[in-house]
């Protein structure tokens, strides 16, 4: 299979406007006619649906929630990034596109990250013109903070609920257009496979998650927005109902998924407390900007307090290590080293594991009131679950599963290699390569459905020339009877275990051999164990109710079904991949100071993995990346 | 420390509820109160009935899917928190807990605990936007907008459209949601041209789908998990009465 990522040719900086340019376009009167399915409300699905409403298509718009303002984008905190260099620090679109190619450590497409970067200050314009309440000075202009990794202001916030704010503001847009009738809107309505007629993606199978009906859609095209799978690990900071399968079953319908093994994991994260766990806490990002991050020097003193511990006995270990970044180094890099001094025995708090993130510095310099107002929420929050004040103590934290770089491979229109399947957000693989920047994925997310997709999905309309399809055809009878039969299957097995406990047991497996750090052995046993696991689960799972009304197991079980499949996948990805890049980090390939290793040579390529109908043989097909402005070079944050 | 639920339980929309006890035992002080419910769940499962339905996403109060009457009280008896960030701590050995849906005639049980509140996306599709195409917007800061303006905005826009307002009313009024997007649009200049409309429309639906009059009790203020104040309320008032006679012909 020849994977053709349709990079327009001719300068970076000019690619997109002259694609712009080039793209076919439908004529008004005629866009009423190509109908779209977005599966997705968050930015980047709100964002998309909305704007391709208003611009006259119909849409069908889907999501699992039971309404589309809680996506979990509601739950980003820190903030958006953007070029506007209101800061006149320095900042352009071509630095912005520059870091975040050297931020994902060299493996993603210089073309997307371009036009990232270009787009990024519309991005901006947009939500400030919707009533998005962004921070602001006192002359009345947009306020900034730097965030992970930057060295300069870019990134908007509003306090610390970014997303929040941003995704109120693409939602209100949203129902906008339901009221005008454009967009007709499926709450609590899960997409369980694709349908493809005529080797083009155009339709959908879901159930209804209150009656359990199970139905089909037809389209002209079908967008996925469905978010990232980052609760394969099953502790995670994403929402509990964040999962893999609209992706999955899209994979297994033809639909290439990329770089799976890109996994990010998050510095800042309230560390886990007991067994009951069901989720991990990130605290935001931005407390790096004043808090400083310390072990004991001596791991005789980690049962310590650490008031008690004297300056000379505290190891500041990032300002230590990168001295020029210090506590701002990016998140694979500030993961991995406090993995790093827990592996030593220097970690605090319950199974030593935990760092701690300290205030006291920027309390006495700037007051508590003015550390309250940056960060009182969050403070609030980290109280609340750990019952310990953040103001009198440091924070602990650790490090967490936070987002997904890997997903659908999508070229530049970003459609996926199914014509017709279009793939945009934290779904896609696109812009963020091995390790995504702080503040880049709502960014990414919003880029995507407001001003990529509506111009590319027309130029496939225009182009595509597919016949109509009614739903009736035999491909939807078939997939639907696909749908009905594997819902029943899951609610007959009658075994003894819940669908949870093998979310658990694989999750936990994951993040032992294919977490923060990968070797050969550990990523082998994994391969050894998954099979297994799934076998039980066909044999041995315990799903209650039935499947014609509202059933919290039927569902779990059909997300955590997918992940099994899913995490295998993973797994030989990170096999394959015999180099540390980004969040990608095999212990095999580390400098002698312990930093990520690439091997550029075989390795600068987007691994895109097909389906061949046995979960446990894909079949892997190279994107090679080539770089014609930035030059990779090791990543130094010292 | 092991505690007694007493459960609401109700198979779907047409089906009569009951309260159901159910024993939980073993409750750690770490946990949270859904994490408790979780581990029920397991145990209920293991036992081969069916688990307790409840609304939940992001477990960190601000996706507003959770949704508990906790012994009478939205969320819960700790001021400004969430169902979901509610932890047992606050809890003793030996305690019974009734937990029930958030109720009100325009939030219809769909089962257990979970409640259809697909009247607040309707509120909002009827005027709570400023209408902006993509792509048209000037430079961000071609609008200065005063700080104290813009925090006004946002502390009415940080409502998580839970419903509890809703839930505490003994009227089942959704003021407090409406002013709180109300005031927000009201306090921006990206909001004025369509301000008076905006207030009509929204509660002309609000008032379609069976939200009753405010009380001028404030208790949808008291169970706000994000304390969104009853000014807000004012402000919708005093909008309205504006649009009222504005819009008079
Ligand atoms: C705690 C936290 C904080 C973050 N903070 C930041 C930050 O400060 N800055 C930043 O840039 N990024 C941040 N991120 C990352 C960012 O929030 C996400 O990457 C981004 O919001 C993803 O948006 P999305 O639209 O792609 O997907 P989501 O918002 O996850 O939306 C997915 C949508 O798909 C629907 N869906 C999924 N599966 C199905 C299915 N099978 N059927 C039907 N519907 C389905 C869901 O209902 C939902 O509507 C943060 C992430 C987390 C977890
Ligand atoms: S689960 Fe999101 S607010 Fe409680």
């Amino acid at each position: 299979m020849h994977l053709d990522a349709k990079v327009p040719s001719g300068p970076l900086a000019e690619k997109w406007e002259r694609h712009q340019f080039e793209m076919k376009l439908i004529n008004p009167a005629n866009k009423r006619k190509y109908s779209v399915i977005v599966v997705g409300s968050g930015l980047a699905g709100a964002s998309a649906a909305a704007t391709l409403g208003e611009l006259g298509y119909p849409v069908q718009c889907f999501c699992f929630q039971d309404s589309p303002r809680r996506a979990h984008s509601i739950a980003a905190q820190g903030g958006i990034n953007a070029a506007k260099n209101y800061q006149n620090d320095g900042d352009s679109v071509h630095r912005l596109f520059y870091d975040t190619v050297k931020g994902g450590d060299y493996r993603a497409r210089e073309a997307n990250v371009y036009r990232l970067a270009q787009l990024s200050v519309n991005i901006i314009d947009h939500m400030t013109a919707l009533g998005v309440p962004f921070a602001r000075e006192y002359g009345g202009h947009l306020a900034n903070r730097s965030f992970g990794g930057a060295q300069v202001s870019r990134t908007f916030y509003a306090r610390g609920q970014t997303g929040q704010q941003l995704l109120l503001g693409a939602y209100s847009q949203l129902e906008r257009q339901i009221g005008l009738g454009t967009v007709q809107m499926h709450p609590r309505t899960e997409m369980l496979d694709l349908v493809i007629v005529n080797g083009h993606a155009r339709g959908i199978v879901t159930r209804d998650l209150v009656s359990g009906a199970i139905q089909t859609w037809a389209a002209d095209a079908v967008v996925l927005a469905t978010g990232g799978y980052g609760n394969v690990f099953f502790l995670s900071t994403n929402a509990q109902g964040c999962n893999v399968t609209a992706s999955w079953r899209a994979h297994k319908r033809g639909a290439l998924f990329a770089n799976p093994c890109y996994t990010q994991i998050h510095p800042t994260c309230i560390p886990v407390a007991g067994e009951h766990q069901s989720k991990l806490t990130l605290m935001s990002e931005s407390l790096r900007n004043d808090g400083r991050v310390w072990v004991p020097k001596d791991k005789a003193d980690v049962a310590k307090s650490p008031r008690d511990l004297p300056e000379e006995k505290r190891d500041y270990y990032l300002e230590r290590q990168y001295p020029s970044f210090g506590n701002l180094v990016p998140r694979d890099v500030a993961s991995r080293a406090a993995k790093r001094v827990c592996d030593e025995g220097r970690g605090v708090g319950p199974g030593g594991l935990g760092v701690y993130l300290d205030f006291a510095d920027a309390i006495q310099r700037l007051g508590q009131a003015a550390v309250a107002d940056r960060y009182g929420n969050l403070f609030q929050m980290y109280e609340r679950i750990t019952a310990e004040n953040p103001y009198q103590v440091p924070m602990r934290i650790y490090p967490a599963v936070h987002y997904t770089m890997g997903g659908l491979w999508v070229d530049y229109n970003l459609m996926s290699n199914v014509p017709g399947l279009h793939v945009i957000g934290e779904a896609n693989f696109s812009d963020h390569g091995a390790n995504r920047l702080g503040a880049s994925a709502l960014m990414q997310g919003l880029c995507d459905g407001y001003f990529v997709l509506p111009y590319t999905i027309g130029h496939y309309f225009a182009t595509a020339r597919q016949p109509k399809v009614t739903g009736t055809e035999p491909e939807f009878t078939a997939a639907r009877a696909e749908v009905a039969a594997r819902t029943q299957r899951l609610l007959d097995i009658g075994g003894k275990r819940s669908p949870t406990s093998f979310h658990k047991q694989i999750g936990k497996l994951v993040w032992d051999h294919c977490g923060m750090a990968r070797n050969r052995a550990g990523l082998q046993s994994a391969l050894d164990q998954i099979p297994g696991v799934r076998e039980e689960f066909w044999r041995n799972l315990n799903v209650t109710g039935d499947g014609e009304s509202y059933n919290v197991a039927l569902e779990r079980a059909g997300r955590v079904a997918d992940f099994l499949e899913f995490s295998e996948l993973m797994v030989k990805d990170a096999l394959d991949r015999e180099e540390s890049c980004g969040g990608h980090f095999r212990e095999e390939h580390q400098t002698p100071d312990g930093e990520a290793r690439r091997n550029d040579e075989d390795f600068t390529h987007v691994a895109a993995w097909e389906y061949t109908g046995d979960v446990s043989a894909p079949r892997m097909h190279k994107e090679p990346l080539v770089f014609d402005v930035v030059h990779p070079s090791q990543r130094s944050y010292q | 420390m092991n505690l007694t639920l007493k459960v609401w339980r109700q198979k779907n929309a047409h089906a009569t509820g009951a309260l159901q006890s159910i024993a939980a035992p073993d409750v750690s002080p770490d946990m949270s109160f859904l994490e408790m419910l979780d581990v029920v769940n397991e145990r209920l499962i293991g036992q081969g009935e069916e688990p307790i339905a409840f609304d939940h996403d992001c477990r960190e109060g601000i996706c507003g899917a959770c949704s508990l009457v906790i012994d009478g009280v939205p969320h819960g008896p700790e001021r400004g928190t969430t169902t979901c960030q509610l932890h047992m701590r606050h809890y003793q050995d030996g305690a019974v807990v009734t937990v029930e849906p958030f109720r009100a005639a325009a939030f219809p049980v769909l089962r257990d605990l979970v409640v259809d509140r697909g009247a607040f996306d309707r509120i909002q599709a009827a005027g709570g936007f400023v209408s902006v195409r993509t792509g048209g917007a000037p430079d961000a800061n071609a609008l200065p907008i005063a700080k104290s303006a813009a925090d006004l905005a946002m502390d009415a826009a940080s409502c998580i459209g839970c419903g509890a307002c809703v839930a505490a009313c003994k009227n089942a009024a959704a003021m407090l949601f409406v002013g709180a997007k109300v005031s927000q649009f009201a306090h921006l200049p990206q909001g004025q041209p369509e301000r008076d409309r905006r207030v009509l429309q929204m509660v002309a639906q609000m008032d379609r789908e069976g939200f009753g009059a405010c009380t001028n009790l404030y208790e949808c203020e008291a169970v706000c998990p994000k304390e969104i104040a009853v000014r807000v309320i004012a402000e919708l008032n005093r909008d309205y009465r504006g649009a009222l006679l504005r819009n008079e012909d």
